[in-house]
């Protein structure tokens, strides 16, 4: 009897976590990023939106920055700096559909760290940035 | 000269409504609209630059241009494992197979090819493309408004002033 009223109890355990795991908004990347920051530094103190704002708009040894193509203002519509192509906005206020899918946030922390920092981004700076653009109103 | 050109356009034009009604827009070569099919390759190809059209390049061109996404023209273009089979299956069946396009293996870039050049140097002046609106020769929305959707037709060609 005690067995039966575990195994629900299990698999309800169970889904949460896969809930957890799988990044929808974001707050929950902001989430994700804190739980790995806290992993690779013990002493994470936090993400700060001014540090992502100075991270965004500056260059990092190599041609372009963030702004590059997202511009000074997250919320505005980019243009990407080589083929002059329309980029979405980036603020979640001003654009529902960004850090919104795993796959997506992955694929394009992973290229554009490349292209403006030459190296994956720690937990902690895509924590930062993040922070800065939830802060963006529309 | 000019009137002959403009002539010639009208009845090329005219030929394509009339083409259109027959003829599947894919299947005729001829009046530069282009089939761009695959979903993926649509949107992932198509999310720094217009997806181009795969009959542009040779089936080795894009092979190569796929196994070095990771330095794509000075960017990072990778794509996770599955997507870059999915694309690079969609590529190689759909590659061009013309003579004008396969003799032009060279190059990764189909702005360098010897048919590009003709075709876009015959009409356009150099200044032209130093338009800040158009910005670079990669840019094809800049002029051929459709092309998004691989529809490179006179008709709907506008060069910016």
């Amino acid at each position: 009897m005690r067995k039966s009223t575990l195994t629900p109890a299990l698999f309800f355990i169970a889904l949460l976590a896969a809930n957890a795991a799988r990044a929808e908004t974001p707050a929950d990347f902001l989430k994700q990023f804190e739980t790995a920051a806290r992993q690779s530094d013990a002493r994470f103190a936090g993400f700060s939106a001014q540090r992502g704002e100075q991270f965004f708009k500056t260059t990092h040894g190599m041609e372009w920055s963030c702004s590059s193509c997202h511009t000074q203002n997250p919320a505005a519509v980019g243009k990407h700096a080589k083929t002059g192509k329309e980029v979405a906005p980036l603020a979640p206020a001003a654009n529902p559909e960004r850090f919104s899918s795993p796959e997506k946030v992955d694929k394009w922390f992973k290229r554009n760290c490349n292209d403006v920092v030459g190296r994956a981004c720690s937990a902690q700076e895509k924590g930062d940035v993040l922070a800065y653009v939830m802060t963006i109103k529309k | 000269m000019t009137d002959l050109n403009n002539i010639f356009r009208a009845l090329r034009r005219g030929a394509l409504i009339a083409g259109v009604a027959a003829v599947s827009t894919a299947a005729w070569g001829g009046d530069h609209v282009y089939d761009l099919g695959n979903a993926k390759f649509r949107s992932e190809c198509g999310s720094c630059h217009v997806a181009y059209p795969p009959a542009l390049l040779p089936a080795q061109s894009w092979d190569r241009l796929m196994a070095t996404l990771d330095k794509h023209f000075g960017s990072d273009a990778s794509v996770d494992a599955k997507t870059e089979k999915e694309i690079g299956d969609f590529l190689q069946a759909n590659a061009g197979v013309k003579k004008k396009v396969v003799a032009q293996s060279g190059t990764l870039r189909i702005s360098e090819t010897s048919w590009f050049k003709r075709e876009h140097g015959e009409e356009l002046s150099p200044a032209a493309w130093k338009n800040p609106k158009v910005k670079s020769p990669a840019n094809c929305e800049a002029c051929h408004l459709q092309a998004a959707e691989g529809d490179y037709s006179e008709r709907s060609i506008r060069v910016p002033r």
